[in-house]
């Protein structure tokens, strides 16, 4: 067991726990924060996607202990039913989501996905390391391409995102 | 309500709330994270154990011996179940194998045990613990190994596995133009992302199962079977559903498993089954071979049309229906299609969204493809050709409504198939090879009976309960809307329960019939609450009108609560329905459009842009719609170009079992998708006039795919996937 203590959603949440605990187990198991889903546990389909530090990870592959004093944003912090934020108001206008299980980690690695761009974060599919990247369609899509929806809400996912970042889709 | 004779005009037919683009109502839940699945219900069944399940390492066999001794002394340990303390269980009516193995083993990755333990880490590392020796039998794995050897399955009903209209061998013998082909589909997984998962809490012999589930009465039911309940003592919760797609209709290991790790543990259990035993554990959609045969005349008729088809499954498990369309899809005097089942001890075979059809036509529209061609005719123009407006096995009955042609015609128009050049391999986009393809969708609209609770209280608001589930699929909405317009009410003084069995039994998430079942479930108990309202407000007049929350006839308006004033009204009816599907066929229709382009050198597929038209009675909700289809079509695009169990054909299991190993397509797969829907009522479906969609959406995508990749490089596969490999050697010359 060893103790951990980081901000979720902007509440500083002290825990005692197996070091064994996935980021992902102390949020859903620990905090009884469900938003953030278990789809695969091996970091293989992007439900479980939370931002640390500003960036998006696959919290099932990564263990508790190791984000000490760090920022967690779940996407219950994003927005509420009553207040959402942005990008989950475009999802629901666009349909972005069906089943919703994979919903959270969408939007979360959506709204990571424009900061990475506005950063100037290169992706495979980015033609010139070394110029600003924009936000095409092949950027959008590859980007996102760790987030699977089984349901197959991508073209209405890609909708959504565009419509946040202000260009047409 | 007996619904015997076509619908005439009702309140649905007002259009006020029904018919529109509607954004989901659960949709600000599901954004936020904060609708409720399975496994998190933490507020109802506090400090709940978890439980770990133990898949077996053998495809057959028995268990020699199981050794706990390390598990149980493990830290945290509760329990462990296994087959050997578990007490007797039964079987499912909806199971082919036990879902608690041991001694027998019936396939690879069939539960052996499942341990239970304080938290998820210790459950986790206590299950590597339980120590399983195993005597391994051998077991029959190939499929084309087995089909000699296939037996005539037996049939059901109208569905025999051998069916014969005039003389197709001497018809196809004798045609001018002929096809003889075969095609195989893949064994293929659901892989919907929420894992089967379940919590389970006892109190006394009554069970409450919160899971994640399609069909709650059926799965209620087997509950019951399997562990020796009364049905009465079991309850299920599933108000939200991870997705489905056919591998949630049924009892699976997970709640199996959690309610006996609950009664051995006596506190609530939850179980998550596991990303990589998912693939073996539970079911998939079998692989099929299939042998399609096509006569014709020079102008273009088919006179001789036989489909075979082979599949594998377990003892007691049924065949892929793969022939289902052909027997209704396109005319031709000399018919026959034939099912044969070769016995194969991989894991379970069931229902994928559409079974059948969703194979069938990957076959049977690359074969019309073909035959097309060599007929010198345009692939849309052939099938026009053989539009049959009556069912060719029974010439008297006539489909309720039948639009193919008119969707491949209006899709052609949109998409642009006239810029196709038919000959293969000559468009070019710099390092691309171009090409489009086409494929009619066909699939059944099945009518089950469904019902629905209605209450109304003093302010007004409405209330539906309903076992009905939502997969993903906005059975939430369209329920909503239906109750909306029934009783007068804006959208937001409707509340929708959904996915409790102690609500009246619906028709249930399958088959593509929940939306026009369950809604008009809950159209019968609106016109019942109606009457209730009308006798309780002092209405004696048969015209009344439910409309802006007011109750009115003649000169006399009342809000509608009022009729609640003195206590909540409440209705209860089901659907039922007559003779109609006799004596008509109902199906619905579409065309599928795809364009892709092929790497002239590497092959590398990509698509490039999608169309589907589709004629399947009143659109409910066209925003939620739209959403089954482009979500079939992805799926469809899988079914193509990825999508594949691999098959150890020595150990006798499927190889690629998670999400790493088994493709399915990603943002990066898919282009904008487009869909039309025709304006279509059907008045012989319900009083709805609705049909489904969600399985029309998937039936013809992938050989819609297969014929453009044909259209781009003239190489012909006829096996699916259509991975690059299949292609590199016969690209043409760059």
């Amino acid at each position: 067991m060893a103790t951990v203590s980081f901000s979720v959603n902007g509440e500083v949440r002290a825990l005692k726990l197996d070091t064994r605990t996935t980021l992902l187990d102390a949020l859903r198991e620990h905090l009884h924060l469900t938003g953030t889903k278990k789809g695969c546990d091996h970091g293989q389909c992007g439900a479980c996607t939370v931002i640390v530090g500003g960036q998006r990870i696959n919290s099932c592959l990564t263990l508790a202990v190791m984000h000490e004093g760090e920022t967690v944003t779940t996407i219950e912090g994003l927005g509420t039913p009553e207040q959402m934020h942005p990008m989950q108001t475009a999802f629901v206008k666009h349909d972005g989501f069906q089943c919703g299980y994979c919903t959270p980690g969408q939007i979360c690695s959506a709204v990571a996905v424009l900061d990475e761009i506005k950063a100037g974060i290169p992706s495979h599919v980015t033609g010139d390391l070394n110029a600003v990247p924009h936000l095409t369609n092949a950027e959008l899509r590859e980007r996102m391409s760790g987030n699977i929806c089984r349901c197959g809400a991508y073209s209405n996912i890609a909708e959504a995102i565009t419509e946040i970042a202000g260009r047409p889709a | 309500m007996k619904f015997d004779t076509p619908a005439t005009t009702n309140p649905i037919d007002q259009l006020k709330v029904i018919g529109h683009a509607t954004s989901r109502i659960e949709g600000p839940l599901k954004t936020t994270g904060r609708a409720t699945y399975a496994y998190e219900w933490h507020d109802r069944a506090a400090s709940a154990a978890y439980g770990y399940i133990v898949g077996s390492a053998i495809a057959k066999g028995r268990i020699a011996s199981m050794d706990l001794s390390r598990a149980k002394s493990a830290p945290g340990i509760i329990a462990i179940v296994t087959a050997e303390n578990a007490g007797k269980l039964g079987k499912g009516n909806y199971n082919t194998a036990k879902l608690l193995g041991g001694p027998d083993i019936d396939h690879y990755h069939q539960a052996v045990a499942v341990v239970v333990a304080e938290t998820f880490e210790q459950a986790r590392a206590a299950a590597q613990l339980v120590k399983v020796d195993y005597t391994a039998a051998k077991g029959s794995f190939d499929l084309s190994a087995g089909r000699d050897g296939a037996a005539k399955p037996p049939g059901r009903g109208d569905n025999q596995a051998d069916t014969t209209v005039g003389d197709f061998p001497g018809a196809f013998a004798s045609a001018p133009v002929q096809l003889d082909a075969t095609y195989t589909t893949p064994d293929q997984a659901h892989a919907m992302m929420e894992p089967h998962a379940s919590m389970a809490s006892w109190e006394g012999d009554k069970l409450t199962l919160w899971t994640s589930n399609q069909m709650i009465a059926w799965t209620t039911g087997d509950v019951a079977k399997t562990l020796g309940l009364p049905k009465e003592n079991v309850r299920l919760i599933s108000p939200f559903i991870g997705g489905g797609f056919g591998g949630k209709l049924f009892l699976r290991a997970d709640a199996v498993l959690a309610a006996l790790g609950a009664r051995a543990a006596n506190r609530p259990v939850k179980v998550a089954m596991q990303r990589p035993l998912m693939f073996n554990n539970t079911t998939h959609r079998p692989a099929t071979i299939q042998r399609i045969r096509i006569g014709a005349g020079r102008d273009g008729k088919i006179t001789a049309i036989g489909h075979e088809s082979w599949s594998g499954n377990l003892p007691e498990g049924r065949p892929e229906t793969a022939v289902n369309q052909t027997r209704l899809l396109y005319a031709g005097e000399n018919r026959m299609t034939a099912l044969r089942l070769a016995m194969l001890d991989l894991p379970e075979g069931n229902a994928m969204r559409a079974p059948g059809e969703a194979p069938g036509m990957m076959a049977l529209e690359i074969a019309m493809d073909e035959m097309a061609e060599r007929l010198g005719l345009d692939p849309i123009e052939f099938r026009a050709r053989n539009d049959t407006q009556v069912d060719p096995e029974h010439p008297n009955r006539p489909f309720s409504q039948r639009q193919l042609v008119e969707c491949m015609r209006i899709g052609a128009e949109r998409f642009g198939w006239s810029k196709r050049n038919a000959e293969p391999g000559k468009q070019r986009d710099g390092r691309w090879l171009v090409g489009m393809g086409v494929a009619a969708a066909f699939r059944n609209n099945l009518l089950m009976k469904s019902g629905a609770r209605v209450r109304l209280d003093g302010q007004g608001r409405v209330t539906v309960e309903t076992d009905m589930t939502d997969i993903g699929t906005g059975s939430y909405t369209i329920i909503a809307q239906t109750a909306a317009e029934m009783m007068g009410v804006p959208l937001d003084k409707v509340v929708v329960r959904l996915g409790d069995s102690s609500f009246p039994v619906s028709a249930g998430s399958g088959g593509q019939f929940g939306a026009n079942n369950s809604t008009s479930g809950v159209y019968a108990a609106c016109v019942k609450l109606r009457e209730a309202v009308a006798q309780k407000l002092g209405f004696n007049s048969a015209e009344i009108a439910f409309t802006d929350g007011q109750v009115s006839s003649g000169n006399r308006s009342v809000p509608l609560g009022q009729a609640a004033s003195g206590g909540e009204l409440s209705a209860e009816d089901s659907i039922e329905y007559g003779d109609l599907a006799k004596t008509h066929q109902q199906s619905t229709f579409g065309a599928h459009f795809v364009e892709l382009g092929v790497d002239v050198a590497t092959a590398e597929i990509r698509v490039r842009r999608m169309l589907a038209v589709c004629a399947a009675g009143r659109i409910l909700n066209p925003k939620t719609a739209r959403s089954q289809v482009i979500g079939a079509m992805t799926m469809g695009v899988g079914a193509a170009l990825m999508e594949e169990l691999a098959v150890d054909k020595r150990n006798g299991f499927f190889v690629n079992h998670d999400l790493a190993g088994y493709e399915v397509p990603v943002h990066a797969d898919i282009p904008h998708q487009d869909t039309i829907f025709l304006d279509e009522t059907d008045p012989m479906s319900s009083p709805m006039k609705a049909k489904g969609i969600a399985e029309l959406g998937i039936c013809g995508v992938a050989a819609a795919l297969a014929n453009a990749i044909y259209n781009a490089t003239g190489i012909r596969v006829r096996d699916y996937p259509i991975t690059l490999d299949k292609l590199l050697d016969h690209m043409p010359d760059a």
